[in-house]
């Protein structure tokens, strides 16, 4: 998932779907880029599981899936637990020594 | 309340966590430089660790593993990237075999540690943990649910909170 994200026009991608679904032509027109290689970056979100694309009539639409960038923040959010805890367990060491 | 700030940076897979503490910052710095004291802090009480190496200078090793109530080891390793004591370590945090060689297949992290005088006395500590690589990131996410993991990770004190 971090490599689909490590590009900025594929976050900018997600961020864009997530809010609003796009067919890949109107992306295209977002991006100094060809119709092909933004067809090849959502590929890659879509494999990532970040966006879904679905067809209608004679356009690829895409949408953003919500919640799949929560494993994500999930991860950062666990660090601070973890830190917090080892935080919290520091400030009892110290105190130790400070009582008389 | 002695956590003052956190911020998260997904995008550079990076959380910085601020704590301030009434102690001043040569005793902080011992709490990372005295292995005893460190075994104390770095896993939760249910999952002892125990330091077996510690050089906390440029290029060194710590190696320590924790153990769980069921009598199970997880092993990890530190290699020191950057020392100036008593203000500042960087080291790599990584997971062992249970003969203690680093596991390439397990994720590390890079830790920055920057103790600063707090105005009106005391410490402040800053912690940037940043997942190294796009894969430490993505081997967590695969096996994000995993319990030895948690336990690895200390999580077990964010289950019992």
């Amino acid at each position: 998932m971090f490599h689909a994200l490590a590009d900025a026009t594929r976050r900018d991608i997600v961020a864009v779907v997530l809010a609003q679904e796009q067919s890949v032509s109107e992306l295209a027109v977002r991006y100094p880029m060809s119709f092909a290689a933004v067809q090849k970056h959502v590929a890659v979100l879509e494999r990532a599981g970040l966006v879904v694309k679905h067809r209608r009539g004679r356009e690829q639409r895409v949408r953003g899936v919500p919640g799949a960038l929560r494993d994500v923040h999930g991860l950062l959010d666990q660090l601070e637990s973890l830190w917090r805890a080892r935080i919290n367990r520091i400030d009892m060491i110290l105190d130790e020594g400070a009582s008389p | 309340m002695t956590v003052t700030d956190v911020v998260k940076d997904p995008a550079n897979r990076r959380m910085t966590i601020t704590a301030e503490f009434g102690a001043p910052v040569e005793r902080v710095w011992q709490i990372w430089a005295d292995p005893r004291q460190l075994e104390r802090w770095w896993g939760p009480p249910t999952y002892p660790a125990t330091v077996v190496d510690h050089d906390l200078s440029a290029g060194g090793a710590v190696n320590y593993f924790m153990t769980s109530p069921e009598g199970d080891k997880y092993a990890g390793w530190w290699r020191v990237s950057a020392v100036a004591p008593p203000r500042r370590l960087e080291f790599e945090d990584g997971f062992a075999d249970a003969d203690g060689r680093p596991n390439p297949n397990m994720p590390v992290t890079v830790v920055a540690v920057t103790l600063d005088d707090r105005d009106g006395g005391g410490t402040r500590m800053e912690i940037t943990s940043t997942f190294a690589t796009v894969e430490a990131m993505d081997q967590l996410l695969a096996m994000g649910m995993d319990e030895g993991m948690k336990a690895a990770m200390g999580q077990i004190d964010a289950l019992l909170a």
